[in-house]
């Protein structure tokens, strides 16, 4: 039984099943800092803009600070440090590095973690479309114009 | 410095495998056993004398702690102002980290509660039981100086906190000799910095050692830790600072806070480590604001371009109280380089600092030298519309030339190197000038609105040659130290006083050294942003870091092979003077067969028998440098842009965008066009969408993301980068630095396109951003006063 006035969850996270007891009102983004010490999913903003707590719940991106931790119970989760495989980057990730897609890294995983998703819609997808597909997350340091060179990139690398 | 395998390479970043893989550690993720979390009250009113601050409920309620003001007195003294400016009479008022009497911006803060988690911290806030006087509101600097407005403080009067002057050359006879003089008013708008992780902080109390380790978003931990301990009395070898991973700053991490110390006296008090981290819309009421000038301008100039003459008056909104940098910001970064690419006989220029009820600005990203660059850029062009000229030919008929360097400018500081020229005449070929000329002809007969914008710029940075900036006022000397210890086994590391938060120097620094000492890239690491771990740092802004703490890297490394060489000689059994050292191995001058590897050389310093050591060298093989620059450096280029208008909307178009930047050598070139790519996304930004804004009751209007426009990547257009390479003759690797460059030229570039897109419609200037709006608001003007001839 949970403690007065918390609630229990069941989360599959990168591939392990979790159980935590939470505060209903728990945002995703601090169940998964706070709770789980997965620190790789960053919070950026209070309103939904920045994207840097992109996570993919369920198979779909979610912007994680827009979601309650107690919506998440018995769902599967997949944050920025299940995403490379046997100590293998993923093709994402190494596109990043590769093409200097980063700078102070701090909206990084958001951006990757959407790439992630957009691919999976879009597996060949035009300069201009990897622009507008972006548009949810920002970054300030890098001007995208790497960022957009990376998913490209990641994009030819998983066809392949 | 030539290019090597090394220097010069575009070598892939050492920072990235952590922060993609979610590896990093930022300030929000260090979590400690026991830590509570802090949050701040703030005043919901711009100005406002506080008649009462209870805490009491939220103490009944469980709070850990909660402090007013009045509670802080004699315990957290008041946020220092490090840039007390000369050329001016300054006042610098109180600036509390909690607010007692009086509040004067929406922001200030009051109070501070502590709970176990955030949510509860969150609650306790709430329960804190704050009474207002609500007192009349000013937030533009130009009402301000009025007689009658609103006065934020007593001794402060008509809130100008300084008028500052600087002038070279004869300006009356350069007025009195023109033959056309014009004048523009112009605002440089207020932004915000945005970074993507908020300010924040972690601080720990250790009671064995009585100390406090503090994870801070800071630029320049040691100032930090300065500044921290003389505001707690909490001595300054007893606070140790970590600013590893910091998301990104843009100059609004430099400045220290009242919350930090605030936090830091807590963990002490408390015994408990304590967390505090922004809110993003607390990140916009109070984390500094950038830029917010409102200027006046005279340009003088003969009929056939010839500049004679400029003389500005600027008044700069400060803010509610004078932030770490504040005063150095609008004057000395701003006035020095008004003369900016160009050969100006005469400069006059008069800055009023003036004090409102808003977020105090301080530096952002170009910090003086994009509000120079912008104004200068503006009037070249104006200049050449009403000569009828070219701005092209303007602009050839005014730059220094290459044999004038090092340039003495009238304001007073030596540019060190540059061909001005060469940059132009790249940017304009590389975007079709002529061409593009011919194509908006064309677009023109066919009702569309095409333009083309210039900007061509000089910048100061490599902040900087001590006695320079202490003469400004500036309070420490802009030195940068470097250890460079080479381990037994060869393997180094480089402990900079510069700290990259994204600028990606840990690569570019081992680069550095590694080229240097001729080892291995893989063989050197290198250390930032702990106060515990490096000699006393400057920090990373103003385009520093790579000119300066590369410098100190440099000469660092220099006397550890020169130490190397007397190991090298007494291993070889030869004199010093016949040892030569290159590529990492030391041999005997014209038998180059006889040779040491540094490595070797390192273990034999080490092991320090007589054999390995000649007598009387001090074991190891390490030296710290402290590198003061004989002078700052003057990077420099042309940025053209090209735009469409939509005559329907005012909606600009960017069709494309050019930046030719000589930063001098280039020690990575793909992270040096990363911080171009990055510096122009803010600087277009400006032009187009950002802008913060303020109601007249000083509310802010611009407090989410959804509500101030960082631009996303399906706004901006792809950057076209090119290079010419002057080194900087003033340092010991040619370079320039490069961080900035970016929004000194980017805004300029865009305005000027948009206004060359109108100005056969006889528009000659929109204040910016250049929104759909403002823009199409001008357009209808025009349109209305046509067709009323």
């Amino acid at each position: 039984m949970a403690q007065k006035g918390l609630v229990e969850i069941t989360v599959k996270v990168n591939g392990r099943v979790v159980k935590r007891a939470v505060e209903p009102r728990k945002l995703l983004v601090n169940f998964i800092r706070d709770d789980l010490g997965l620190t790789g999913t960053h919070w950026g903003c209070d309103t939904g803009n920045c994207g840097a707590c992109t996570v993919i719940l369920n198979g779909r991106s979610v912007k994680s600070c827009n979601v309650l931790a107690v919506q998440a119970d018995g769902a599967e989760l997949l944050t920025i440090e299940g995403l490379a495989s046997d100590g293998k980057l993923h093709p994402i990730q190494e596109a990043f590095w590769e093409n200097h897609a980063l700078q102070c890294g701090f909206c990084t995983p958001g951006f990757i973690m959407q790439t992630f998703w957009l691919l999976k819609q879009n597996p060949n997808p035009s300069p201009e479309e990897v622009r507008k597909m972006l548009a949810g997350n920002l970054c300030r340091c890098t001007g995208y114009q790497n960022i957009v060179k990376a998913v490209l990139d990641a994009a030819a690398k998983m066809r392949r | 410095m030539a290019v090597t395998a090394i220097f010069g390479a575009r070598v892939k970043r050492r920072e990235d495998p952590r922060l993609i893989t979610g590896r990093g550690r930022f300030t929000d993720d260090i979590r400690l056993p026991g830590m509570c979390y802090a949050v701040f009250v703030r005043s919901p009113y711009a100005h406002a004398r506080v008649s009462r601050v209870d805490v009491s409920k939220a103490l009944k309620a469980g709070a850990l702690a909660a402090l007013t003001g009045s509670d802080l007195d004699g315990k957290v003294g008041p946020v220092p102002c490090a840039w007390v400016i000369t050329n001016a009479e300054i006042r610098v008022p109180t600036y509390r980290p909690l607010a007692i009497d009086k509040v004067r911006y929406v922001g200030d803060p009051v109070a501070v509660v502590v709970g176990e988690s955030p949510e509860k911290a969150h609650d306790y806030a709430k329960l804190v039981e704050v009474e207002y006087e609500p007192l009349p509101a000013v937030v533009d600097q130009e009402e301000a100086m009025r007689s009658g407005a609103p006065q934020l403080y007593d001794d402060v009067p008509n809130n100008v906190a300084f008028t500052w002057r600087l002038s070279g050359g004869d300006i009356e006879k350069a007025f009195s000799a023109a033959d056309v003089v014009v004048e523009k008013r112009l605002v440089n708008h207020r932004l915000q910095p945005a970074a993507m992780e908020t300010r924040g902080i972690v601080a720990s109390y250790e009671a064995s050692s009585d100390s406090i380790t503090a994870w801070i978003t800071s630029q320049n931990p040691h100032i930090h830790r300065f500044l921290i301990s003389a505001m707690t009395g909490i001595p300054e070898h007893k606070i140790r600072v970590i600013a590893t991973d910091v998301g990104g700053g843009f100059g609004s991490k430099i400045h220290v806070y009242g919350p930090e110390a605030v936090v830091t006296y807590l963990a002490k008090t408390l015994g408990r480590p304590v967390k505090w981290m922004e809110t993003r819309r607390e990140n916009f009421l109070a984390t500094i604001h950038g830029r917010d000038h409102i200027q006046y301008v005279k340009l003088a100039a003969k009929k056939d371009g010839t500049i004679l003459g400029l003389d500005v008056r600027s008044i700069a909104n400060l803010g509610a109280y004078l932030s770490t940098a504040a005063p150095g910001i609008p004057t000395w970064l701003f006035g020095l380089m008004l003369s900016g690419p160009y050969k100006i006989p005469a400069i006059r220029c008069e800055v009023m600092g003036v004090l409102t009820n808003t977020a105090p600005v301080d530096a952002y990203r170009g910090a003086g030298r994009p509000e120079a660059t912008y104004l200068l850029e503006r009037m070249v062009d104006i200049l050449a519309r009403r000569l009828g000229m070219d701005p092209v030919e303007v602009r050839r008929r005014n730059f220094i030339e290459k044999e004038a360097f090092p340039y003495q400018s009238v304001t007073g500081i030596l540019y060190d190197s540059g061909d001005y020229l060469a940059a132009f005449n790249k940017a304009l070929e590389k975007i079709g000038y002529a061409e593009f000329r011919r194509r908006q002809e064309e677009a023109r007969r066919q009702g569309k609105l095409l333009g083309i914008g210039i900007s061509s710029y000089v910048e100061i940075c490599g902040l900087g040659p001590s006695r320079a900036v202490r003469a400004t006022g500036f309070g420490l000397g802009l030195w940068e130290s470097a250890t460079v210890r080479v381990h037994p086994s060869g393997k180094v590391t480089v402990y900079t006083g510069g700290n990259p938060h994204g600028q990606g120097e840990e690569t570019t620094f081992a680069q550095i050294a590694a080229d240097q000492l001729g080892v291995p890239l893989e063989d050197v690491e290198v250390i930032h942003g702990d106060t515990g771990m490096i000699p006393f740092g400057m920090g990373t802004y103003g385009s520093r870091t790579t000119p300066v703490a590369g410098g100190a890297i440099a000469l660092a490394c220099k006397r550890v092979i020169e130490k190397g060489r007397k190991i090298a000689a007494h291993l070889l059994e030869v004199s010093e003077q016949d040892v030569e050292f290159r590529a990492g191995v030391y041999s005997v001058r014209g038998l180059p067969e006889k040779s040491v590897k540094i490595q070797q050389v390192a273990l034999a310093s080490y092991a320090a028998g007589s054999r390995e050591l000649p007598e009387g060298t001090e074991p190891g093989l390490e030296s710290t440098a402290f590198y003061d620059p004989e002078n700052f450096t003057f990077p420099f280029g042309t940025h053209v842009c090209t735009v469409e208008v939509d005559p329907e909307t005012g909606m600009v178009k960017i069709l494309r965008y050019v930046a030719v930047d000589d930063c001098g050598v280039r020690i990575n070139p793909t992270i040096v066009e990363g911080q171009i790519h990055g510096g122009v996304v803010q600087g277009i930004a400006q032009a187009l969408w950002e802008q913060a804004i303020y109601d007249n009751n000083g509310n802010l209007l611009t407090a989410t993301l959804s509500d101030y426009a960082v631009p996303t990547a399906a706004d901006v257009p792809e950057i076209e980068t090119d290079e010419t390479i002057t080194p900087s003759p003033h340092n010991p690797l040619g370079v320039k630095g490069v961080g900035e460059t970016g929004t000194i030229a980017a805004t300029p570039a865009v305005v000027n396109a948009v206004i060359d897109a109108l100005s056969h419609l006889g528009i000659e200037h929109i204040d910016m951003p250049l929104t759909p709006a403002r823009v199409w608001r001008v357009l209808r003007e025009t349109r209305k006063g046509e067709s009323a001839k």
